[in-house]
């Protein structure tokens, strides 16, 4: 039967409206709403502990979460696309590169040794890096990637590289609802990725939820730590009481008599400051050598040794520092032992072998 | 109509009462505690910290690298409660508790922790700042830490660690016998109008003076298993705070 005109245009009008709604319907689903993550906090952290700091501006989704671990391992970051975060923080070493001064794309060496990430979330006074020039984990993640003596990459070519890149574009509009990648967004998503990296289940954690025994050396170890007249370790590093193990402050622990690196001072120019570097956690020492800011300590003994005996007066070393004089409270050789067994007790081998932290 | 205009005199009355007793009721108001503290009366701020600047009452030039303590029960709130002073991180130097009626108070708070509230580890914010007892001490938390250097008697500078506590005596570690040191601060009546700010002092010197004169060649670090120590710290405590300014 033949359409006549009016029939038509009706069913022309349907089929704009139709189209219409087609277009509508696309653009709803253009609007993708990023899945909040739940950030697994472990027993004893919310126990013991004040929440995690998540910034208000930074929620934590798990697009956030996947682009941002995707962006760690991604050597695009680099000015040559050779090194990537995890080139100087790989997951099996606790995120640390186990080199004394850790080596740029241009072969430069840094001054400092890499730094561990792990329960960053609970850093409050919100300073990173030995000398605690980052505030925010979003601004320490800027600092690598223009320095030139690390990845030596300008932002520009950097944000150009992943705008051409078949997934980045799609991942950051599904992570932060646009698809124009800038550097904020970079490190907003590097950031949320580093909270994720919880460690809280070493032998020690484990003996704390009545999971594992202690040999009576590394009991004997834990003592010599928490004893005032001993290591008197815990007044930095915290105790059963503090599991992030480091109060996250500055201090100058003797090392120098005289400083060629002043640290904290060199960034808030106060020379009460000078020589003074950020706490670091005492977790996962098996996976971070070389020790201190410098790497200059290549195995645990020679750390215990130096405060036991090799305690260098100076302007700032903190009181906490006992018998300088003679060096240190000088441990006797089974107490070092027991302490070194003690502080291997803080190894968390899941968290360094954790499938979700690797690349 | 007599008895309306008396009726309508009573309402008028009792509602020029009603506006006379509300025109002339103090308020109330915030109570804003300001802690304060001084050397012998010159301020002390973070600002002076880290130099040899105070002499103590026996003749030790000294420095102050950091001070932070806890005060608890303040008998103006209802529950129990703490803040945690830290000069050297500025935190904890203002407490501001509102909506209180005016009256005449008897502002009171304790200096560290009473053994029942001393309870190990159940505070999360004093933790995450490393404030705990060790457990063979009998665990807990501190009252102060105040740590700094001092010109020794061999003319080197040493550090000290005047760290307060519960004391322990640990002759019998398997029977630790404990005294509650931390004390009770009465700083009198007060009368709360509206808002009002009282600086609560601390006199720094009083530690070391009161009743027993502090020799920091003797008495200088390891002072957390020092039962003795402790007891003269909890004396020359008694001392060190008072009332200051109040403004409102």
């Amino acid at each position: 039967m033949p359409l006549d005109g009016k029939k038509i245009r009706n069913y022309i009008f349907l089929f704009m409206f139709f189209l219409f709604l087609m277009n509508c319907a696309s653009k709803e689903e253009e609007i993708y709403t990023p899945i909040a993550y739940n950030l697994k906090v472990p027993a004893l952290f919310s126990e013991k502990l004040i929440g995690p700091l998540i910034p208000v501006n930074n929620p934590l989704t798990e697009e956030g979460v996947t682009l941002g671990k995707k962006l760690f391992f991604e050597k695009l970051l680099s000015r040559d696309n050779t090194q990537s975060c995890a080139t100087c923080h790989s997951p099996k070493k606790a995120f640390t590169d186990q080199l004394q001064f850790s080596l740029g794309i241009n072969n430069n060496l840094g001054t400092r040794n890499a730094m561990p990430l792990f329960n960053l979330a609970w850093n409050f006074s919100e300073r990173f890096s030995w000398d605690g020039q980052d505030f925010s984990l979003e601004n320490q993640a800027f600092t690598p990637i223009t320095n030139p003596i690390e990845m030596d990459a300008n932002w520009q070519e950097v944000t150009a590289k992943l705008q051409n890149h078949p997934t980045y574009p799609d991942l950051f509009l599904r992570a932060f609802g646009t698809a124009k990648i800038d550097s904020t967004l970079v490190v907003k998503a590097i950031a949320q990725f580093e909270r994720t990296l919880i460690s809280a289940n070493s032998k020690f954690d484990k003996y704390l939820r009545d999971e594992a025994t202690l040999t009576s050396a590394e009991k004997n170890g834990f003592t010599i730590f928490m004893e005032e007249e001993k290591g008197d370790c815990f007044h930095c590093h915290g105790s059963e009481n503090n599991p992030l193990w480091t109060d996250n402050e500055f201090h100058n622990n003797g090392l120098d008599r005289n400083f060629t690196d002043l640290g904290l001072g060199a960034i808030t120019g106060d020379p009460r400051d000078n020589g003074k570097f950020k706490t670091p956690s005492i977790r996962n020492l098996a996976f971070t050598a070389p020790y201190m800011h410098d790497g200059r300590f290549a195995t645990l003994e020679e750390v215990i040794e130096f405060y036991s005996t090799g305690l260098q007066p100076s302007s700032t070393i903190d009181p906490l520092m006992k018998q300088i004089n003679r060096g240190g409270v000088n441990l006797s050789t089974q107490e070092k032992a027991d302490l070194k067994a003690f502080l291997l007790t803080l190894s968390d081998f899941d968290f360094v072998n954790s499938p979700a932290f690797q690349e | 109509m007599k008895k309306i205009v008396s009726l309508f005199l009573i309402v008028i009355l009792f509602s020029s009462c009603k506006d006379d007793v509300e025109c002339c009721v103090n308020p109330g108001g915030s109570v804003t505690l300001k802690f304060t503290h001084n050397w012998n009366g010159t301020p002390i701020t973070e600002a002076d910290f880290n130099q040899l600047k105070f002499t103590n009452a026996n003749g030790d030039q000294l420095s102050i690298e950091k001070l932070r303590y806890v005060i608890t029960n303040i008998n103006l709130l209802d529950t129990k409660n703490r803040n945690l002073v830290d000069l050297g991180q500025n935190t904890g130097l203002s407490l501001t508790i509102p909506n209180q009626k005016a009256d005449l108070i008897n502002l009171k708070f304790r200096f560290g922790f009473k053994d029942e509230d001393n309870t190990d580890g159940i505070y999360q914010d004093l933790n995450t700042v490393n404030f705990n007892v060790p457990n063979m001490l009998g665990g807990g938390y501190h009252y102060m830490q105040f740590d700094g250097k001092f010109v020794a008697a061999n003319n080197q500078e040493a550090g000290f660690n005047y760290h307060a506590i519960r004391a322990v005596n640990r002759t019998d570690p398997n029977n630790l016998v404990f005294k509650d040191t931390s004390f009770e601060v009465d700083l009198g009546e007060i009368e709360i109008i509206n808002d009002t700010t009282i600086e609560i002092k601390m006199n720094v010197a009083e530690w070391f003076k009161n009743p027993n004169t502090w020799n920091l060649n003797e008495l200088n670090t390891v002072l957390m298993p020092n039962f003795d120590a402790q007891i003269l710290m909890n004396e020359n405590g008694q001392s060190v705070f008072s009332l200051g300014e109040i403004t409102q």
